[in-house]
Parts: structure tokens; sequence; C-alpha cells
């Protein structure tokens, strides 16, 4: 890595290259000597510059070419992080034809719809287990011509007439390069801007999954913004372990890695990961909060497990970074001790600590996907981990909005992406308008007309603001869920709830007041947590039921209830959803009992139904109210519950904006 | 005495199954007054997987022992690729390309998974003692090729991941996944297996029966295994040897061992369905 610094130097862009071949082409005349993949295999980091790898994708694009792939054609591609499988992608469009990255842990049924719809006649397989899958959906799905596979193993005895390995494909390849070399050179000029550049099928957790088509100019568009957004550099390293189906692998695996020229590093297994990670040691990185979660989590159990020094120190240390971590990343002032302690700590508690987790190097850290824990987020912030995030969607070809560096905060998701316009309809849904807003879904015209209006707005489908102090966007909560109160004020439950199951002692809460003048809540306490704080304090109870209902309880989840007003109160568009009574079930919604999914998301209108006498009191105003309940035994027997709830009323705080509503 | 002739023939999944490769002639093997195996005659041919089973103390492992160089039997002779055994120790009998693994995992808990898969390349290495300690030539030739074939072995099962960690700290799963590929790497003609799938669950017998088949499969590697798990016996093996106090009483494809009455009688047991 000698020639790091000097490549920093380099500029990235030099006029605009109008597909990912010409961007390759680019790369391997400005730095083709430079590492533009890495894989670790038989326990060695291998590496391809830019001039090996567009040698290796040209080799399977004349390999595609002498098996008859035309332009326009669908290639799918199934398998894990490795380069030969981006170099099957790149090598695709390379002859004209659109590569069609799948999921690889998909069942067979689940391939089965995307390679039909998609009409695939060419799958690149990563090894056996998808070949034997593509196999199983050539049963019913007839146009899969050809399967080409990487790893060998286990499908030497296969049929091969129309199945090929990838070292095949390539070695025929550069054996008939003459033969075409015109043809891929025609093929690869009339590459346009606006021609297909790949396209993704989306997860297709509500109904059926949808074939996003992006265009190069939405590829090649968001990637330039994006890279500059975060000054990405040529020498930048990244970790490439992501589904290569989803549309953020797709961007910055290809997007943003051949747009900036930075090196593409996959792992040698999915179980050598976190190894991987720490050899690497990537400067640009993105991971779901999920991931960071477990991360923390190991991090913990493992400072309880030191010794004392060891776990004095961390627990010393890690106070001040809270304290400082995150004004020093942000550039804000800090006092010359507290720095003098912070740089202290690097050395002692941070710097080995970033380390190990593979950190050491980030310069640009996303997550994105789901709503990430304050504490979660402060906690590597204050290592001085520049940790941001972004919202997005494969639609939008990623990027909608993400966070500036020096404005990163947990509860917000970023500016607006440059290029990109936002605007927030009458229901509180976020619609944007971009370079990167998709070409159409495949073959579903109906779809994108719903999701694509004339003038290029999409819908997103969540609900949320636009902060009018910092111009950062606040996502609220699915756009479907969000309601209108009787005043017409907004009203986002979710939002509520999430706040409200932040505290450890409340396990789920369901807020109502759609249509209504205010908002009550149910809550279901966390056995768990509320047993062992009423084991400390000698608190005696034989159910959940007779533990709900104690007075102290009601009193701690009283005071939980008032802090969240107080936080909600603060938002002018939400202070609407403060909750006013309250009460805690006399049972655990329980999906036994149909009130909540198998995944535990509460089902709102049933528990509506079930519980309407309770909503029925908390909006009349009683103080206590008795109730009937039909319950589920575990092994299919019913029985019935019955109990006299009490319900209280928690402190409002009256917002600014509240006021003004109730003086117009 | 000439071995067993056979035409080499094609299987199902497109395996080929050769000549004889391994022939037991009258084998007695006794300890003291007992007798552990009574006049047993099998063979072993090249390229195909061959089940050894029998209740306990049957004399399986007392078998394997046998074809290892371990145990030398009173009476009897065993023959390799055409030729008489003579008297052998274990460690010449693994020059002949003969590896195993044990019942009870004998692997070194002290090193990394590399490094006892490493120790199964020693067959492999010629350059002196002096060669090595100075690191000089052909000793970090050697090394570098066997570290290649360590390294190809462990892509192969699968155990990147635990590479460096030291063999003590793994479950027994994994533990036997480290024994079979230091035997592997070795690359053996002949790999003994003595109960791989003894203690597992599901899952881990499940991935062990796709090893073997795939070392099989991909190496060409002739396997003779001792395993209880009989739906595992059946489904791998090509051929059956059926033991029961010292004696043959079945042998066969698994087919014909599973109605052999005198098998059923003394192992299988009754179908009832």
């Amino acid at each position: 890595m000698k020639g790091g610094q000097n490549l920093a130097e380099m500029k990235a862009v030099s006029g605009v290259p109008e597909s990912v071949p010409a961007l390759l082409a680019r790369n391997v005349a400005q730095f083709g000597s430079k590492p533009a993949y890495r894989e670790k295999e038989f326990g060695i980091w291998q590496t391809w510059t830019w001039a090996e790898a567009a040698e290796e994708i040209q080799a399977i694009a004349y390999g595609y070419l002498a098996l008859g792939v035309a332009k326009g054609d669908h290639v799918a591609i199934v398998g894990r992080n490795r380069p030969a499988m981006y170099w099957s992608m790149v090598a695709a469009m390379k002859v004209g034809a659109v590569p069609v990255p799948m999921y690889q842990d998909a069942v067979a049924e689940e391939m089965t719809y995307a390679l039909e719809h998609s009409g695939a006649r060419f799958v690149v397989c990563g090894d056996q287990e998808q070949v034997d899958k593509v196999i199983e959906v050539q049963g019913t799905v007839h146009q899969i011509e050809h399967i080409i596979y990487q790893d060998p193993r286990g499908l030497r005895k296969y049929d091969h007439t129309k199945l090929h390995a990838l070292a095949d494909i390539q070695a025929e390849g550069r054996a008939a390069h003459e033969r075409f070399e015109k043809e891929l050179a025609e093929r690869e000029a009339s590459l346009l801007y606006d021609d297909t550049c790949v396209m993704l099928y989306t997860s297709g957790t509500t109904g059926k999954s949808k074939g996003v088509v992006l265009s190069n100019r939405n590829v090649i568009e968001t990637a330039r913004a994006s890279s500059e957004f975060d000054h990405l550099r040529p020498s930048d390293e990244t970790l490439a372990y992501l589904p290569m189906a989803w549309v953020g692998d797709f961007i910055f695996s290809v997007g943003q890695a051949y747009w900036t020229g930075f090196c593409t590093n996959c792992p040698e297994s999915p179980d050598t990961m976190m190894t991987d990670l720490r050899e690497i040691g990537p400067t640009y990185f993105f991971a779901p909060p999920r991931m960071f979660e477990t991360t923390l989590t190991t991090v913990m159990i493992r400072m309880e497990d030191a010794g004392s020094l060891k776990r004095k120190m961390f627990h010393k240390y890690m106070e001040h970074a809270k304290k400082v971590g995150p004004a020093l990343l942000d550039g804000k002032p800090v006092s010359l001790g507290d720095k003098l302690k912070y740089w202290i700590g690097d050395k002692l508690v941070y710097g080995p600590l970033k380390n190990t987790l593979g950190f050491s190097r980030v310069r640009v850290g996303y997550t994105a996907g789901e709503a990430i824990g304050p504490e979660i987020f402060e906690f590597y912030r204050s290592l001085g981990i520049n940790l941001k995030q972004l919202y997005g969607q494969t639609e939008a070809t990623v990027f909608i909005t993400q966070q500036p560096d020096g404005e990163v905060r947990a509860d917000t998701v970023g500016v607006p992406s440059p290029g990109v316009e936002i605007r927030i309809g009458d229901s509180g849904e976020i619609y944007y308008r971009s370079p990167g807003t998709f070409v159409e879904y495949y073959k579903n015209p109906e779809s994108t007309a719903d999701t694509k209006d004339p003038e290029g707005w999409v819908a997103t489908g969540d609900a949320g603001f636009i902060e009018e102090s910092s111009g950062h966007l606040r996502i609220i909560d699915r756009a479907k869920d969000v309601g209108k109160m009787a005043d017409g004020r907004l009203f986002a439950p979710k939002y509520v709830e999430n706040k409200l199951k932040f505290y450890p002692n409340i396990l789920e809460a369901v807020v109502f007041g759609n249509g209504r003048d205010m908002c009550t809540a149910f809550i279901n306490i966390d056995l768990a947590a509320v047993g062992n704080w009423a084991e400390r304090n000698n608190i005696a109870y034989a159910s959940y039921q007779e533990l709900a209902g104690h007075p102290q309880v009601m009193d701690t989840i009283q005071a939980h209830v008032e802090e969240v007003n107080k936080s909600i109160a603060t938002d002018p568009m939400l202070s609407g959803c403060q909750v006013h009574r309250f009460l805690i079930l006399h049972k655990e919604l329980d999906a036994d009992d149909g009130e909540m999914t198998r995944t535990r998301k509460v089902r709102r209108r049933i528990v509506e139904e079930k519980f309407d006498d309770l909503i029925n009191a908390l909006y009349s105003g009683k103080a206590e109210q008795y109730t009937e309940t039909e319950v589920t035994y575990e092994d299919g027997r019913k029985g019935k519950i019955t109990a006299t709830l009490e319900i209280r009323d928690a402190a409002v705080v009256e917002a600014a904006g509240q006021a003004q509503v109730a003086a117009e | 005495m000439t071995m067993m002739q056979y035409e080499p023939y094609v299987t199902a999944d497109g395996r080929t199954i050769g000549n004889t490769m391994m022939e037991m002639t009258n084998i007695t093997l006794r300890f003291g007054g007992v007798v552990a195996i009574k006049d047993i005659s099998f063979d072993i041919r090249e390229g195909e997987i061959r089940a050894i089973i029998g209740p306990n103390g049957a004399g399986k492992s007392s078998m394997l022992n046998v074809i290892s160089g371990f145990y030398k039997p009173q009476e009897g002779d065993v023959w390799f690729r055409g030729e008489k055994r003579g008297p052998m120790r274990p460690f010449e009998v693994a020059r002949q390309g003969i590896a195993r693994t044990f019942q009870n995992i004998a692997l070194f808990d002290g090193m990394s998974v590399l490094d006892n898969i490493m120790t199964g390349r020693l067959n492999h290495m010629s350059s002196s003692f002096l060669d090595q300690a100075i690191w000089w030539g052909k000793a970090e030739r050697e090394e570098v090729a066997n570290r290649e074939k360590a390294e190809e072995i462990i892509d192969f099962l699968e155990i990147q991941a635990i590479r460096k960690t030291p063999v003590g700290r793994l479950p027994y799963g994994l533990k036997k996944r480290v024994e079979l590929a230091r035997a592997l790497v070795a690359e053996p003609k002949l790999l003994l297996l003595d109960e791989p799938m003894a203690g597992m669950n599901v899952e881990e017998k499940e991935d062990m029966s796709r090893f073997i088949l795939d070392v099989n499969d991909e190496f060409g590697t002739t396997i003779a295994l001792i395993e209880h798990d009989m739906g595992v016996v059946m489904d791998l093996s090509d051929r059956v040897v059926v033991m029961d106090y010292g004696k043959k009483i079945g042998d066969g494809t698994p087919d014909e061992v599973r109605s052999n009455q005198e098998v059923i009688d003394a192992y299988l047991g009754v179908s009832h369905d």
C-alpha cells in the first residue's frame, strides 16, 4: 500500500464515462496497477489490479459471446460476494446484457419467480448449492438455457451439455477473442447513458417482489454524487459482504467502486467475515444496525469477563469518550484537558478496541435499514468512528438522504443527498425525485405508475418530516400506519411505541388515537426486567397479572410514559401524540391468541377489537375497568382470565405548537 | 496366491469402482486367549466406500487396526495393491498411502487447527532437520507446498474460520472435522474412518456424510469406515461387511446385507412396518 498517499491525491474524475464498462476502461487507463479486487483464498489475500480485473472481465465477456448471449438478455447472478461474481455482472454489461443479481439464500421456489419474470437465459452460480437450485427451477422455468458456475466442487459428474465452469467460459473466450473482438467493441461502444445497467429484485416482504430497472444514468450519477459527498478516494478499501442482490452492495461495490476506483475486498467465507474485517481494516464501511448491536453486545460481555483493572479502565475512559468523542468527531471545541484525556484513552482503550473490531481505519461508516438505538450509535461515534446514517431504497438507487460529516445525530437520517429533491405529502408521506430515480418496474407498468408519478416523484411509503432547525429528514413510521387525530394533528403510533419500548421495563406498547382527540396506550411490562426489580425490592408476586397491577409498577411505568411525553413534546409535528391515559394489560400480547404475528409484530386491528371495553374505558375517563379475556394455553385449551385494571392519567406537556392550535 | 479380480464398473452417481485395492485373507487376531477376529476374509476395491458394521465388541476397530498395520494378526495375510504386506510398522503403512481418524479424537489440543493439519504432511517432507532448523532451500519450498495442500483441505472442509483456533477450544463436531482434515492432507489412497459420526447431532452427521462423499468423489479416495448409524452406513457405502463376535456374518451391497437373515438376527432387528 505504498502508493496510497499519491493515489489519494489523484483526481478520480475525468469526463463522464456513460456506462460501467466505460468506467472500467477509464480505471485501467488511470490506475491500472492499483488493486481493484481482493479475495482471501487459501488463507492468503489474492489481489487483482484494475488492469488484471479488466482482463478477467473481458475473457468472461468473450465467453458470453461464444455462448450466444444477445444484447438485452438478462443474466442472473447468484452467489456470495466474490470477485468473479462481480466480474460476471460487469461482463454482462459489456456485451449489452443486463445483470440480475439474486439473493443466494433464497430457496428454489423464491428464485423461480425472479428467474421466470426476468426471462433470464443465462444464470451464473457461485457453487453447487446454487446450481442445484437453478436446475430445480428449470423444471418449471424453461427459458433458462445455460448455467455457469464458479466453484467446481461436487459438480464434476453433472451433465455438462448446458452447464459450464466459469474458468472454461473464460478459456473459451480467450481462445476466441479474435473472432469476437469487433463484436464486443461494437456492443460496448453502443451502450448509452439511459440503457439499463442492472435489474434488482426487491425483497418482496409486501406482496410479489418487483424487478427494479436502473439505468447507467441512475447508477453513475448516484455513485458520483455520493462519492463526492463523502470524499471517497481511490485508496479507500471496502469489505463486500452484504447480499449482492441488495441495491446497497451494487452501489458500494460496483457503482462507487468503479466511479472512485477504490478496492473491493471479499471475505474468505461468510464465517470468517469478522477476521477478514480486522485484517482488511476498511476505510469505507456499511453495516445494518443489527451488526453494530451484536458487536457492541459482544464487547460488553467480554469486558465483563475481563480483569478488574481492564474493566475499570474501560468504563472510566468510555465515560470520557461519551462526553467528548462525538464533539471531537464533529470538530466542535473541546477543552485541552479533555483532549489530552481522550488522547490517553485512545492509546489505552479506544485504539486497541477499534483495532480488534476492524474499525481502526474507518473514515466513513454508514448504517441504514432500520432505526439504530441512540446508545449504540453514540458508542461507536464516541470511539472516534465516523458512523453516519442514510435513508434510501432500491427505487432511488440507494440514496435519498444522508448525514454530512459534522451533522450526525441518532434521530435523523440526514439531509437530501446531492441532486435529490424531497417533498412531504399531505398525509406526511415522503416523496423524492432524483437522478437516481428508477426507470421502471420490469414488466409491471401499473406498479410503476402507482409508485412514480409523471413528474418523476416517487412515493417512499414512509412518513416523516423535515426538521426546520437543521433541514434534516426524520422518519416517523410506515405511511400506512400514520393517521390523523380528531383535530387534524399527525398520529404516528409506532414512533411513540418505539420510544416507550426503549425502556427495558416495557416489552410492548400499543398506542391508540387515530380519529380521536387524544392518545392513549396499552402497556405490556417485561416480566424479566420488572420481575428482577421486584425480587431486588422484596416485592412478592404470583403471576404476571399480579405484578402488572402492582401500584409501584404502575408508578414506574407512569414515570416512563411521562418522560416519553416530554420528549415527544419537543417535536412540534408530533406533540399531539403524547399519551394522556394508559393501562397495563393483564396479559402479555401473544401470537397464540392472534394478538401478534409470529414475528412479534402487534396486530393492531385485532387488539382493538379484542380489548374494545378497555379502549372505551381509556376514553371515558373511568379510573378502573373490569374485563374478561379468553386466552389460549399452549396445549390448545382455552380459558378465561378476569381482572380489574387501573387506568392512570399521565402528565402531558403543553407544546408550543399545541398552544397555537388551541388558540386558533 | 493372488488377489481377487474384479471388472471395473461405474456407479449410478458416476463414480468408477475399480479392481481390488486391499484384500484380507483368513485373518485371525488373538489377544491372549481372547479371539478378536476369527478367520475373516474380505476385500476393498479401488474407489469404493466400504463399511464395517457390527454390534459392540464385534471386532470392528480391531479389524481397522489390522488394516492400518497397528495390530499384526496371528494368522492370515493382508494384501495391498497386489503385494503381500510383510512385517510393517504403522508409519510404513502410512507411507503406503493409508491414513485414518480415530474413534476418540487424537489431536494436539494445544496446537492450532492449521498446525494440527500440517502434522499430516509429515510423510511428504524429506528435508533434513538442519534444513528445517535454518529454514533454507528445500525446507522452505516444502513448507510452502505443504501449506498450500493444507489450505486446499481447509477450504474443502470449510474450516477457514477456525484456522488459527487452538483445537482444545473447538466443539466436538469440529474436532472430528479437523481430524478428517489431518488425514486428508496426507493425500491417502485409502482413508480409514473409525466412527466418524459418533456423538454428532443430525446436522453435523449430514455435513460429515456430505464431506465423506465429496472426498470419495473429488479426490477418488477409497474409504473404509466403521459406523453405528445404520441410516448413514446404508446411504453412504457401496458394500458392507457385517461382523459379530469376531466373525464375518455378511458381506455385500447395503440391500443384500439388509435382507440377510443372519444379519437381521444379530444386529439390524426386525422392522415392524
